[in-house]
């Protein structure tokens, strides 16, 4: 009986989470204009999504392009950065070690808006004309401490010996470093990027507040605004659900791999 | 090849990490194609000293010459030197065969050289077809071979192996210092070994050099080091044996136990107070006691396969712990017999505690941290530096850190047929030894009180 409610609760958590999720999946099969009706089974939408005849579709074409160049631009910089950052954190000793820890979590904690804000400030104060350096700078910045987080604990699980046995068969600390130390990394490196690039891939805050006036636009500011114009466009909604498949797949990806990992040790 | 050349050098070497001095002017010389031991207890630093060698820590002082040149300041990327690291450090993303045709790859070989020599050195290790191998995939002896084919293969000047068998079970260690002594003896390599193992040390070396407290203790043969220890350190680490407090009566006459020995010692003086070390095997055990030079009682005895381990107690009180063939029931009178040529005789490092002090007021004196209640002494202004010296069965020691002047831990214990020499190493990181009869564990925590009447003071020369 316990048993049973315990499960109920769970199933009924769990309906409650991604009810809105379902919705929209739900809705992108039907080509009813109101978001909520249903006229019907069809793939239409997905249909004009990708040959790309509806209203907007120019705008909304490029709103995607803008948001994956800037995920995998700033993704790509976060992993080099915060695998760095990560193997210099790891020599630290003592307490200057657990004070940069700790300053490299504030940032995730963070509310976006403030963060947002912030840098709009910092570029603005520096004179930086905003548009794509800057939403890719703010995005390498949020996203470099989720690569600390994930290529930290390679390193700890990493022989300490073995930069020193590259040594002392005769490699030099940089070829000892991308021949052996950096393999060792490389799923801390991918999970790294791969977290780094679904945080891009949806962030708003921060895009919204350091993108400019040269109208640049990501997916979610394209949304937001397409939102406010008098309703959704119908064809946002197969878009939606392609998205966070895609995002599902990738978070698949990293546990699995994080599982295969735990295996082999 | 010239086995008198001298391949490594060691000179004034010492380094301390915080401030502890992990390795105290270290001079060695390493001669080309020896089989050297670095054997000390863990923490002595062994491995530090051989992490110098590979060029992975620096030295505070001090030099390293391979080969005649200073090397101190070369990174290891450059030493012509390769490391068996103890957990063997092997690259988990590599294959066995890449793993060992890693330095050749740096040093840039032609493909087919490599090919060559990597197969040759697999072969040697006994490990031919395990080319395209995981690391992940080969037991520990396995892996092992591959780190020492790895090292080997790139031909170094010296091999330094760090406590490289540590991981392996006993019987494969067995069989794996079989074949390490078998490749240095074919490639005729100096090797550098670091262990804590003496049956190790004793079974693979050319020379033996025993660290303790990063101080070599005695460098020397196996044999040397097993038949003729130089202090009561290496004789209590090496083997089994019997340390006893002696008394050198003249030349090649010693006393020990209660009674008086021929010896082959000389030139230690007269009446001079000794320590006395005899191998357990070395005492010869009959069963009838008018044949013996001395008699005792057998108090305790252990089957322990080859031999049969004894514990007897002397007519004049002291325990000794005896290994022979023949099997003697407890309680039994017997007699023994111990020859000139096994009793090894060592200078004392210590017949006394001598502290350096300072008087507070006539009858206070302050040392090793602490202020001590002394006799009067009239002739001694208040901070006049003075000498203490304790005898070590004057040093009380007690359970209850609050009842001692000062407190230390239980540091080094050496039993002496009839009570224990302890090595307390105090708080503020002073030794203080006492001779007691209590049994203490390495690690206890001490008090340490002296009777005022003990402290013997004296004005200190120095200021």
């Amino acid at each position: 009986m316990k048993r049973t409610l315990a499960r109920i609760y769970v199933w009924l958590l769990l309906l409650l989470l991604y009810a809105p999720i379902i919705f929209i999946m739900v809705s992108s099969f039907t080509e009813a204009r109101a978001l909520g009706n249903w006229t019907g089974f069809s793939t239409g939408l997905y249909r004009s999504l990708f040959e790309g005849d509806m209203a907007g579709a120019h705008s909304l074409s490029m709103a995607f392009k803008n948001t994956i160049f800037i995920a995998l631009v700033s993704a790509a910089a976060a992993t080099a950065l915060g695998t760095t950052a990560a193997i210099g954190i790891h020599n630290l000793r003592g307490r200057i070690r657990k004070s940069v820890k700790m300053a490299n979590s504030v940032p995730m904690l963070n509310p976006d808006v403030i963060t947002g804000v912030s840098l709009f400030l910092l570029f603005v104060f520096l004179g930086i004309s905003q548009g794509y350096l800057t939403v890719i700078l703010a995005h390498i910045s949020f996203c470099t401490p989720y690569v600390v987080l994930n290529v930290m604990p390679k390193l700890r699980q990493m022989n300490p010996n073995l930069y020193e046995a590259a040594l002392d068969l005769g490699a030099s600390p940089i070829r000892a470093t991308t021949k052996v130390v950096l393999p060792q990394l490389r799923p801390g490196m991918v999970s790294g990027f791969i977290m780094a690039f679904t945080m891009s891939l949806d962030d708003f805050a921060v895009t919204f507040f350091t993108r400019g006036t040269i109208g640049l636009e990501t997916l979610s500011t394209y949304i937001y605004a397409d939102a406010r114009k008098g309703g959704l466009t119908p064809e946002l909604r197969p878009l939606m659900t392609i998205i966070f498949l895609v995002i599902l797949l990738l978070l698949a990806v990293i546990s699995f791999k994080n599982r295969k990992n735990v295996n082999q040790i | 090849m010239d086995n008198n050349r001298t391949a490594i050098e060691i000179c004034n070497l010492s380094k301390s990490f915080g401030d502890k001095k992990i390795l105290d002017n270290i001079n060695l010389k390493i001669r080309q194609g020896e089989f050297v031991t670095l054997l000390g207890p863990s923490g002595c630093g062994k491995t530090t000293l051989l992490r110098i060698i590979g060029g992975f820590t620096e030295p505070d002082s001090g030099t390293v010459l391979l080969d005649g040149r200073d090397i101190s300041s070369m990174p290891p990327y450059r030493r012509p030197l390769n490391t068996v690291f103890q957990r063997y450090a092997l690259f988990p993303h590599l294959d066995v065969f890449d793993n060992v045709a890693f330095g050749l790859k740096i040093q840039g070989l032609k493909d087919d050289e490599i090919d060559k020599r990597v197969r040759k050195m697999l072969k040697m290790v006994t490990l031919s077809d395990y080319e395209d191998r995981d690391i992940s995939s080969l037991s520990g002896g396995q892996q092992q071979r591959v780190a020492i084919a790895r090292a080997l293969v790139n031909y170094p000047k010296v091999l330094l192996l760090d406590e490289p068998l540590s991981a392996l079970d006993l019987k494969m260690r067995k069989d794996m210092q079989i074949e390490l002594k078998e490749i240095h003896d074919k490639l005729g390599i100096t090797f550098i070994y670091v262990t804590h193992d003496q049956e190790e040390a004793l079974t693979l070396s050319d020379t033996v050099v025993v660290i303790n407290e990063g101080r070599i203790q005695q460098t020397g043969t196996p044999a040397d080091i097993y038949n003729e220890p130089q202090n009561s350190f290496v004789a209590d680490f090496i083997g089994e044996s019997n340390i006893l407090n002696g008394k050198m009566i003249c030349d090649r006459r010693v006393e020990f136990a209660g009674h008086a020995f021929d010896c082959v010692d000389e030139g230690f003086g007269e009446n001079v107070p000794v320590d006395v070390v005899v191998r357990p095997e070395d005492i010869y055990i009959v069963g009838q006691t008018s044949a013996g030079q001395f008699t005792a009682t057998v108090k305790s005895r252990t089957f322990k396969g080859v031999h049969y381990e004894m514990f007897v107690e002397t007519d004049t009180g002291n325990e000794l712990m005896i290994q022979d063939y023949n099997s003697f029931e407890p309680g039994s009178e017997v007699g023994l017999i111990i020859k000139p040529q096994d009793i090894q005789v060592m200078k004392k490092e210590r017949v006394c505690n001598t502290f350096s002090g300072r008087m507070t007021d006539s009858t206070h004196v302050e040392m090793l941290g602490g202020v001590w209640e002394c006799l009067p002494q009239q002739d001694l202004e208040p901070g006049a530096a003075v000498r203490v010296e304790v005898d070590f069965n004057k040093v009380d020691m007690v359970d209850n850190l609050d009842d001692g002047t000062v407190t230390g831990e239980a540091h080094f214990i050496l039993y002496k047929g009839d009570h224990y020499h302890i090595d307390i190493l105090s708080d503020e990181g002073w030794h203080i030894y006492a001779d007691t009869t209590y049994v203490w564990d390495k690690g206890d925590l001490i008090g340490i009180s002296i009777l005022p009447k003990d402290l013997r003071i004296s004005r200190s020369d120095e200021n």
